[in-house]
């Protein structure tokens, strides 16, 4: 065992911080838009953006290792993310790099480094959540076209996105369900496509549902081959795993309770001092810790040429506990307090606290339920009968 | 960047099970615990001969000069079978000697720790179960080259087999005012008992000394010369962490010996038609045993580490790992156990053990409110 950084590495370090000293100076205003356009343009030049992509499609052909020294001194300056176009650079590209033509590659790669416009994700359908293999939306053949019909639901930004990355049924007769499948790549300005978004629990719109009417897709946006859409989707998602930064942003909103602990009261004594809230904070930090170093040795693995599988449900489970318990704990320090969202100066810390105790589900329900990835550990690690 | 195991650690671990395997299934382990010495004489000798109970021993004292990450594979695997014998114990006792002797009490006593021929054990702890300086109160009374100590250390691990006792004691009232030492099992006014215990492959006692001399030549810390005043409780606190990083080795082990009996009968038993492992009521619990093992597994490595290459790390990550430990393990007891549904319960099957081994380490070098009210505390709280 070995927690050091080789030399190489350590200079990588030291470059992330200079060029964080120089162009995240304390006290930056980040939603501010010329800074952010700045900092993208920025951020893209050195490559950081799409860092583990290959050099050829533009990426920055970036080691494991020193893509989690970026990610973590990243997120311990609270930098704003390297790239705007979210999905494109979570799964959108990956995928592409993967499965795509090179004049997919040629059309799409360079727009998601430089952020042009954003990427929803058509997965799940009103009969479809966790059993997505079970999609009905129908993609039908017609010439040089593709002809969808169906619906998709809680689709993520779909009325920001420019383009969909959608997995539509081709084949409704194969003897697994699986193989039935056809990934395509659908411009949201297509006729036929009918975004409606869906308020959620804490008053705004984050996703929606998306109708489709006869939606004519050309062939050549079609990404992999017709069938192999299963593939695609499983493959992006398992590009989707560091949980480096993840681990760095809770630390961090762990201290923030910590500190919403000193500044609230606990029957008559400051909170921080009563020993269930004391043991709380504590069971926190060793789930986080835990995540960090669960994440340390899932990297020692990749770094041995030993694939991730299953074993990464391990840390989605502990962030999909930490984010709900730790928003909710938030309310309980704060008491009677924590109803007011705003508009009196007795909603603490203007009602963050609040509106973050209610946006638990994108984490925690995106990307594979709690029930879900006890499944996977009990099926493929633990070998136990399919349910 | 490497958090995983050398080659040699991962040949170490390989060699440890088959030994146990072979020679310590769970049908042995149920006979020796069941016998009055507790562990088997015979098996200690050979794991002498193998060199592990002087794993941490340096090789100029007779041992195999190995780290604490050596020792926790090794411990993981004496968990996993429930091994009963002295070696958590006798290891901790060879650390007082290591961390805290002069190189004349290194060769007095560690070459025949690492033989096997002593069985160590520390006497920490009092009838108050208090892990402070003021749940010392054992005084002990200068006279001439030795000091006088009356009175009982309790919860003394392996107390009725070991020969060679680490004994915090008072040689003043103020909180400084501690001092470590050895004391041999056969000097007059020493005398150790077992008591009889729930986690029978655990066992635990009590040391009584009347008018017991222990001579200032065996005196690691505290006194007369042998380091500065107030240095004796950072020295017993270090090896509170010391003990709580091997018990939480062990606990991994039993931990994944209980999830893997408890798998394979919810692969064989058959209700409704499905081995029961098919339900999620079923499946769910044992998915959670799986996280909590691996996310102990890497708090431990983690502290382990830490021990042999960044002591400052030492006292927040033992404490972390014990305390997710001591939660962890204990609901992985009652979850095996009520898995089994009623044969679970019975003496016949051996997952009741592995609860009953649950209960032993939860409190053993500090349970988890213990240690997440020091997580606090070092944590600025």
């Amino acid at each position: 065992m070995d927690f050091k950084f080789s030399p190489e590495e350590e200079a990588f370090r030291d470059e992330v911080r200079a060029f964080l000293a120089t162009n995240l100076p304390p006290g930056t205003n980040k939603n501010d838009f010329a800074f952010l356009a700045e900092w993208n343009r920025k951020v893209r030049e050195k490559r950081w953006v799409g860092f583990s992509w290959p050099k050829e499609v533009g990426g920055g052909g970036g080691g494991i290792v020193e893509q989690v020294i970026l990610k973590e001194e990243m997120s311990k300056a609270h930098a704003p993310p390297l790239g705007a176009c979210f999905m494109g650079l979570a799964w959108v590209g990956p995928s592409i790099v993967q499965y795509g033509t090179d004049a997919q590659k040629q059309r799409f790669i360079p727009d998601i480094l430089d952020g042009k416009y954003q990427w929803c994700t058509g997965y799940s359908e009103p009969g479809v959540g966790s059993d997505l293999a079970s999609l009905q939306c129908k993609g039908v053949r017609d010439g040089d076209f593709y002809v969808v019909n169906g619906q998709k639901i809680w689709t993520s930004i779909a009325m920001w996105s420019k383009w969909m990355i959608l997995l539509v049924r081709t084949d409704f007769n194969t003897e697994s369900k699986h193989d039935g499948i056809t990934c395509l790549l659908v411009e949201m300005s297509t006729p036929g496509v009918d975004v409606r978004p869906i308020k959620n629990m804490s008053g705004t719109s984050m996703f929606a549902e998306v109708f489709f009417n006869d939606v004519r897709v050309p062939v050549e946006n079609r990404l992999g081959a017709e069938g192999q859409g299963w593939q695609v989707t499983v493959s992006a998602l398992a590009s989707e795993r560091s949980s480096i930064a993840e681990v760095t942003a809770m630390f961090r909103k762990l201290e923030e309770l910590k500190e919403l602990a000193e500044k609230t009261r606990r029957n008559g004594a400051p909170a921080a001092k009563d020993a269930r809230v004391r043991r709380q904070l504590s069971v926190f930090e060793a789930k986080i810790e835990a995540m960090r170093l669960n994440g340390l040795r899932y990297l020692t693995k990749q770094l041995k040429g030993e694939p991730l599988s299953s074993e990464t449900s391990v840390n989605k489970l502990h962030r999909a506990d930490l984010e709900v318990e730790m928003g909710d704990f938030a309310l309980e320090l704060l008491g009677n307090a924590h109803q007011y969202l705003r508009g009196t100066d007795e909603a603490v810390d203007g009602g963050r606290w609040a509106s973050g105790a209610l946006n638990w589900p994108e984490v925690v329900i995106g990307g594979g339920t709690p029930n879900i990835q006890k499944n996977i550990i009990a099926e493929r690690i633990l070998h136990l009968p399919k349910d | 960047m490497n958090f995983g195991f050398t080659e040699e650690q991962d040949l170490l671990r390989a060699e440890v099970r088959k030994f146990l395997d072979a020679r310590s299934p769970l049908e042995e382990v149920r006979k020796t615990m069941e016998s009055d010495a507790g562990y088997a004489p015979g098996l200690w000798k050979e794991l002498a001969e193998l060199g592990w109970l002087g794993l941490t021993i340096p090789e100029a004292h007779g041992g195999a000069g190995l780290g604490w990450v050596d020792l926790v594979v090794l411990l993981e695997e004496t968990g996993r079978t429930l091994f009963p014998s002295p070696l958590v114990s006798t290891t901790l006792a060879a650390a007082a000697i290591l961390d805290n002797g002069t190189d004349e009490q290194k060769a007095r006593w560690l070459p025949s720790l690492a033989d096997g021929s002593r069985i160590g054990t520390l006497a920490l702890l009092e009838s108050q179960d208090v892990l402070a300086p003021s749940g010392i109160a054992l005084l002990g009374k200068p006279d001439g080259d030795a000091f006088v100590l009356t009175g009982t250390k309790s919860f003394v691990a392996d107390a009725g087999a070991a020969n060679l006792f680490v004994v915090a004691f008072r040689t003043g009232p103020g909180a400084e005012d501690l001092a470590l030492g050895i004391l041999d099992g056969g000097a007059p006014g020493v005398s150790a008992t077992s008591h009889p215990t729930m986690d029978q492959t655990k066992r635990t006692g009590t040391l009584t000394l009347a008018n017991a001399r222990l001579p200032k030549s065996a005196v690691l810390l505290g006194a007369d010369g042998r380091g500065a005043p107030g240095r004796a409780w950072p020295a017993i606190a270090r090896l509170f962490d010391r003990g709580a990083i091997a018990t939480t080795g062990e606990m991994i082990g039993a931990a994944e010996g209980a999830l893997a009996l408890t798998v394979q009968y919810a692969k064989d038993r058959i209700q409704f038609g499905n081995p029961i492992g098919k339900y999620q009521g079923v499946k769910h619990p044992l998915a959670e045993m799986y996280v909590d093992i691996e996310s102990t597994k890497s708090l431990l490595y983690y502290a382990a580490w830490a021990l042999d290459e960044s002591p400052a790390e030492v006292p927040r990550s033992a404490s972390l790992a014990k305390a997710y430990a001591s939660d962890a393990f204990a609901r992985i007891g009652i979850d095996g156990v009520q898995l089994h549904g009623a044969v679970g319960y019975t003496a016949e099957y051996d997952i009741q053990l592995y609860l009953k081994r649950s209960k032993w380490a939860r409190p053993t070098f500090g349970d988890a409110d213990f240690h997440y009210e020091r997580v606090a505390t070092l944590g600025g709280l």
